[in-house]
């Protein structure tokens, strides 16, 4: 495969007018996918860019990183024999889905902890940087760090999961010059280095935001998941333009001047989500270059997911994991790392676009941030399209203002009991009651954060904390505010109206209940995401 | 004359708390403003006064009475500025007595009150169609002559004349309620004669009768102790209740018993009745109650008043008043829900039914009459009076049933779905038709019920149980009537009024205005659709406008209660109340934690053979079967099951959790309620839940050297252990279990939801969701998580770190 014109010359994003020659369209539904005829003339379809080369030695271009790092000493240099060094990773949040082994992850950790051997550092401590993230289980990460790693750590109780709720594993380090206050792990805190090891797959991740967040706790991170936050970062995609990250950054210089030396390891990742090849190639493929195979397998797919239990379908997806590709890896200063890293997603996610829409249309998948392994409730439906999706823009909102947004997802009544104990709670009492985020926020936030169950379910179970489906309200609160009007295509009725959102059971019955916002001849554009796509508005 | 009559009496009146003799009292008090009334009332746990105050005077009939002295005393008969109460105190002396004893029962201080009464009502019977034959027959048949004899002791003991005018040694007149039945089963005119006169009265010797029935309540008895009897009894309790525990099951067995004895006796009353060619029981004491007063009275004038079936009023003292439900009441309401889809009777048949007003209107003409005097020997003749519509005004069975069709037709009930319910056609099938449709469909139904309840249902599927308990219950309850009034609509037997008729053309045209007892003055049309029909509705609350479904209303209403910041006590039990899991299954799971996959293997299969057994040990006592099933424990080491506990709170407990309930525990805790978790799961089970209660009672095994040794510490707090454990659990918090609540799904439950005000079916299983229904407890149907990993076997995930126990599987 190593000579599939595809993989050496990627052709980059593109934006499709449609006219009447242009095939149905694929939409993502949930454990499931659609196709649909978007109106010739008025609509455009954007796609992303086809998967970057990887790396053709990821183990050379690391020990490269680390080597030579950016605007800092060579990682051995760093490493004391008598330290305290902490390795910290991303959760199970990243990426999307998760990806084949070796996971980049265990690449990088394997080689930190040689060379912390060869330095003769024996005291280190790997945590997994989940912040209110529910616990990785054992499985998870074996499956992120691989078994060496597991097995060599994990029974001394030298790997495990942040525990932001510990009441002697948290410390203060100090307020930012505006008084927000920054709280780290404990044990990281108190390290003499701390390597974080990130997995970028959006330009959201990594920079201050891993350390400042990821080992932190509610009292840190409600600076900046909150609602005023999230409504001025435009897009919280775009690092620059998010008041999420200012935040995190403010953070960020509190750590540089009381907390502990930050090492920081930023990867990216290609868009090889499904392959070049195997059953599911056919979805990161242009429809209208879709062979008559790629279409009898199409077909054949979603026959089969059609007359299967909901069950089945979602542990086939979970089952999956994507080919990905290392792209890039920097080691090294946080903020100068960072911006590297940024190039690097950009070049693999931003398709430039000319001018907003009336009505944004997008298919949603299976998998979001919270739900691997899991099940993707009504809470995290919101959350990816008008959270995720929405913000994937640079400059102005693909949608304009007051414009409207038509997604496409099952949303079934179903929450996973274990993973997400406060979303039943949030959704069948709270949202009953408003969906006003600002509202949501000022009445019961600190009830669920400072509920004892929940803290007890975060810490002992596999529970995402108490506070969690509030800030999944918050990721849509600019869209909330942004947009005249949200309709879910094929969506549990009920539970889309619980979101506070309008039920379609066609794309065209959405379109026509769309039209009294937009009027009958509106401009659509359609994300073709996954796999991902950010969009360049000018 | 009537008025005139009676002014200045004192009246004595049996059976006043019922419905004929309320409106007797009533009519006294309203219509001769100045005689004085004697209620002999049973002794109630308040004494005779509260009786009469509570149950006779506070009913609606007096509310006519009552307005007429708060706008004008004096006009209404009353003395100046005199209340309705004050006057009630003046005129009416309430005296203990009993109809069912020799004597009445009364004391000295009643016998001297007796002494004072110059007429007596008794209206006092059993008219309950389903009596047993020994009350029948203390009441109705002995009753009378008690009465009489009564009468006759307190004209000896009287010194000084009556108010009326009666010396010392004079006996007051006796007006003594019977019934047109006493004539029996026959076709044709039954006139007003004694019945021994009647051709067809069948001569039997009462006294024998009396015996015999007294005999027949003692031989039902012992038969009912004997061990096959009990047996049988204890079974159907266990089949009512499941494994209640032992105390519950008793106290249902007794239940049974006397319920068992009961039945007996009444159908020893009703085959002993039709033997004789009566419909019922009671006529059949009723007749020989006739018998035995005509030949006990020795000396006391009486008159016998002989109504056929009494109805709600036709205008005194306002049109339709009735008290009761009686006996056309139910059958015409559960014809208008659409259960009585049949009735026997024939369309011609005449269904005579009388307004209850004109029988008292009878009465008190009677009374005010005075003792009929034989012209020829001055002796004081038995006067005998029917009071009926047959003859006169016959209504036919087959236009009842067109106005009651036409009525519910215009006028449908609405089923709880809110839809009309559309009546019947009637055939005017034969008895005996009816009677096989309804065994018929019984016989489907318990058929059905038996399957139900082998089978292992919850929630929603035992509500089908519950509804198909609720059916059964109906139709048994419709087969009831038609056993008990079907004998009623074949009889064709037209009571004659000759005697009526001479009292009536006897009274000035003042009284016939006053006291209208002619029964042609009935339009059976009005009085079906304006009076009896819509009193019928509102006496059985039928459901007339479709309102918002009242099950829904209930349930919120309920629930308001149970989430009042006034409880303070909120119980839990665990499985299939918060999970929907067992303790078979926790063990499973930790015993397979550390097991490699052939012994997995194994242990699934040896647990799925073994099911059956455990299941039904489960079913019969839960003690038992929890000290049975936990000696699997034995040698499991503690530190590691207590690790593996931590692991399951994930993996079993919260994957099969019901968010709605770990949800209202948490709302219970947020109102301030203690929160309290009762199971007979083993406490190392439960720990991780900790959190959620204030605290938890589970069962707890005792251990030695680092392991378990199979063996609990305490009775498992399960059954009526877990109800002694809710007991000391409150009394030691100094809490209320009137205001506490409880939650829990099944029969077993049942002392601990009994013992708690506000008890909660959770998921019932069928038997516990029958019981709630009929006792309106809150039922609640929780359910795990859509979207939770379906397991169909309970393993644990496998961990490396070594078997649970070293030998075996389990």
């Amino acid at each position: 495969m190593a000579t599939d014109p595809r993989r050496q010359a990627p052709r980059p994003g593109f934006v499709l007018n449609v006219d009447r020659q242009t095939p149905p369209i694929l939409f993502h539904h949930g454990d499931n996918f659609r196709l649909e005829k978007l109106p010739a003339d008025r609509s455009r379809v954007i796609y992303p860019a086809e998967p970057l080369p990887g790396l053709p030695d990821p183990e050379g271009s690391i020990r490269d990183a680390l080597l030579n790092p950016i605007d800092d000493d060579p990682l051995p240099s760093l490493l004391k024999p008598g330290m305290k060094l902490t390795i910290a990773f991303d959760d199970l949040s990243l990426p999307l889905p998760s990806m084949r082994k070796p996971d980049i992850r265990q690449r990088i950790i394997e080689q930190v902890l040689d060379m912390a051997a060869a330095a003769g550092v024996d005291d280190v401590h790997l945590i997994a940087a989940l912040a209110l993230h529910r616990r990785m289980t054992e499985d998870e990460l074996r499956h992120a760090l691989g078994d060496r790693v597991y097995d060599a750590f994990a029974p001394q109780g030298a790997l495990y999961n942040h525990d932001a709720e510990d009441p002697d594993g948290m410390v203060e380090l100090g307020l930012t010059r505006h008084d927000e206050q920054v709280t780290m792990n404990k044990r990281a805190a108190e390290s003499d280095l701390v390597v974080y090891v990130n997995l970028n797959i959006v330009s959201m991740d990594g920079g201050w935001k891993s350390t400042a967040t990821g080992l932190s706790g509610y009292s840190g991170i409600r600076h900046h998941h909150n609602v005023a936050t999230m409504r001025e970062s435009k897009s919280f995609m775009d690092r620059h333009s998010s008041e999420l990250h200012h935040s995190n950054w403010r953070q960020g210089e509190v750590i540089k001047n009381h907390g502990p030396r930050i090492f920081q390891i930023e990867t990216t990742i290609n868009n090889n989500t499904f392959g070049y090849d195997g059953p599911l190639s056919v979805l990161q493929k242009r429809e209208w270059e879709w062979t008559a195979r790629d279409r009898a397998t199409f077909m054949g797919m979603k026959k089969g997911l059609d007359v299967m239990p909901s069950g089945a379908r979602r542990q086939i997806f979970n089952s999956w994991k994507a080919p990905y590709e290392l792209t890039s890896v920097q080691a090294g200063n946080v903020e100068s790392v960072h911006e590297v890293t940024l190039e690097h997603c950009f070049k693999q996610h931003l398709v430039p676009v000319d001018g907003q829409t009336d009505i944004l249309t997008f298919g949603l998948p299976y998998i979001c941030p919270y739900n691997v392994n899991s099940v993707m409730n009504p809470i995290l439906v919101m959350c990816l399209g008008l959270g995720y999706f929405f913000n994937m823009y640079r400059g102005k909102p693909l949608v304009r203002e007051g414009g409207v947004l038509i997604m496409s997802h099952p949303t079934p009544w179903e929450f996973h009991p274990v993973h997400h104990p406060s979303y039943i709670d949030f959704f069948e009492q709270l949202l009953a009651e408003t969906t006003d985020p600002i509202e949501l926020e000022r009445k019961y936030e600190k009830q669920f954060a400072e509920d004892e169950w929940y803290i007890h379910l975060y810490r002992t179970s596999y529970a995402y904390h108490g506070v969690h489906p509030f800030y999944m309200w918050y990721w849509g609160a600019h869209a909330l505010q942004w947009l005249g009007r949200v309709i879910i295509v094929g969506g549990h009725p009920r539970s889309v109206r619980r979101l506070g959102f309008q039920p379609a059971s066609t794309m065209q019955d959405a379109l026509e209940m769309a039209s009294d916002v937009v009027g009958s001849s509106p401009s659509i554009t359609h994300l073709h995401n996954p796999p991902i796509l950010m969009a360049d508005v000018t | 004359m009537i008025r005139e009559n009676l002014s200045g009496k004192r009246i004595a009146v049996t059976g006043s708390t019922g419905f004929l003799g309320t409106a007797l009292v009533e009519r006294f008090l309203r219509t001769v403003p100045d005689c004085d009334l004697v209620l002999i009332v049973r002794p109630g746990r308040r004494g005779a006064q509260n009786r009469v105050n509570r149950d006779i005077l506070k009913n609606d009939a007096f509310d006519r009475l009552r307005n007429e002295y708060a706008t004008d005393p004096v006009s209404a008969g009353g003395l100046d500025d005199e209340t309705f109460d004050e006057m009630c105190e003046r005129r009416i002396f309430a005296i203990e007595g009993d109809v069912g004893q020799d004597g009445l029962g009364l004391d000295d201080n009643g016998l001297t009150l007796m002494a004072t009464v110059d007429i007596a009502v008794h209206s006092a019977a059993t008219v309950s169609f389903d009596s047993a034959l020994d009350d029948a027959v203390q009441v109705n048949l002995l009753g009378p002559g008690r009465v009489a004899a009564v009468l006759r002791a307190a004209a000896a003991a009287r010194t000084e004349p009556t108010s009326g005018g009666l010396g010392p040694g004079e006996p007051a007149y006796l007006v003594a309620v019977s019934t047109c039945y006493v004539a029996g089963s026959r076709r044709g005119n039954a006139p007003e004669q004694m019945v021994q006169d009647s051709p067809f009265f069948v001569e039997v010797d009462w006294r024998a009768e009396v015996d015999n029935a007294f005999q027949a309540r003692k031989d039902t008895e012992q038969a009912s102790r004997t061990p096959e009897r009990l047996r049988e009894l204890e079974a159907e309790a266990t089949q009512i209740l499941g494994a209640a525990g032992t105390p519950l099951i008793a106290e249902r067995v007794e239940n049974l018993r006397q319920k068992w004895v009961g039945d007996r006796m009444t159908q020893s009353g009703r085959a002993r009745a039709s033997s004789l060619g009566f419909p019922d029981a009671y006529a059949f004491t009723k007749a020989l109650g006739e018998r035995s007063l005509c030949e006990t009275r020795a000396g006391v004038p009486i008159a016998i008043v002989r109504p056929s079936i009494i109805e709600s009023a036709l205008a005194e003292p306002v049109p339709g008043w009735i008290r009761g439900f009686r006996m056309a009441e139910p059958v015409i309401a559960a014809y208008a829900r659409g259960l009585l889809k049949e009735f026997p009777g024939v369309p011609e048949g005449v269904v005579d039914v009388i307004p209850v007003d004109l029988v008292v209107a009878t009465i008190l003409a009677t009374a005010a009459r005075g003792p009929h005097v034989d012209p020829d020997t001055g002796d004081h003749q038995p006067d005998i009076i029917q009071i009926a519509s047959g003859a006169a005004n016959p209504f036919k069975y087959g236009q009842l049933v067109d106005l009651v069709r036409a009525y519910f037709t215009e006028h449908p009930v609405y089923d709880e779905k809110n839809q009309p319910i559309s009546v019947p056609e009637w055939s005017f099938p034969g008895r005996g038709r009816v009677n096989r449709q309804l065994s018929r469909a019984q016989f489907a139904l318990n058929a059905s019920e038996r399957i139900l309840d082998a089978l292992p249902l919850r929630g929603k599927q035992a509500e089908v149980g519950a509804g198909l308990e609720q059916r059964k219950e109906l139709l048994e309850r419709a087969s009831g009537y038609v056993e008990l009034y079907g004998a009623y609509t074949e009889c064709e037997a037209i009571y004659q009024l000759e005697r009526m008729y001479s009292l009536w053309n006897s009274l000035s045209e003042a009284d016939q205005r006053d006291f209208n007892m002619d029964p042609c003055s009935i339009d059976w049309k009005v009085y079906a659709h304006d009076i009896q029909l819509p009193s019928t509705v509102k006496q059985a609350r039928l459901k007339m406008s479709p309102s918002r479904g009242p099950s829904v209303d209930r349930n919120e209403r309920l629930r308001k209660n149970v989430l009042s910041p006034d409880r303070h006590l909120a119980v839990f039990d665990l499985e299939n109340t918060l999970i929907a899991s067992n303790v078979v299954a926790s063990y499973s799971w930790l015993a397979t934690r550390r097991l490699d996959t052939p012994d997995r293997v194994r242990f699934t299969l040896k647990t799925i053979r073994e099911a059956p057994t455990l299941w039904s040990l489960d079913r019969a006592d839960r003690s038992d079967f929890l000290r049975y099933f936990y000696r699997r424990f034995e040698d499991a080491p503690i530190e590691q099951l207590q690790a593996d506990s931590a692991e399951m709170l994930s993996d079993l407990l919260m994957t099969k959790s019901f968010p709605a309930a770990i949800r209202r525990v948490r709302e219970h805790r947020a109102l301030g309620h203690r929160t309290l978790l009762i199971t007979g799961a083993l406490d190392l089970v439960v720990e991780p839940l900790r959190p959620l209660f204030d605290d938890i009672v589970a069962a707890e095994m005792s251990t030695s050297n680092g392991t378990y040794d199979g063996q609990l510490t305490a009775v498992p707090p399960t059954g009526e252990a877990r109800y002694s454990t809710l007991a000391d659990y409150a009394t030691e918090h100094g809490l209320d279990l009137r205001e506490s609540v409880a939650y829990a799904d099944s029969s077993s439950d049942l002392p601990m939801l009994e013992a708690v005000g506000f008890p909660v079916a959770v998921n019932a299983e069928t038997k516990l969701a029958a019981i709630a229904r009929r006792r309106g407890w809150l039922i609640e149907h929780w359910s795990t998580s859509a979207g939770a990993p379906n397991r169909v076997i309970p393993i644990g995930p496998r961990t490396l770190r070594g078997p649970l126990r070293k030998q075996r599987a389990g």
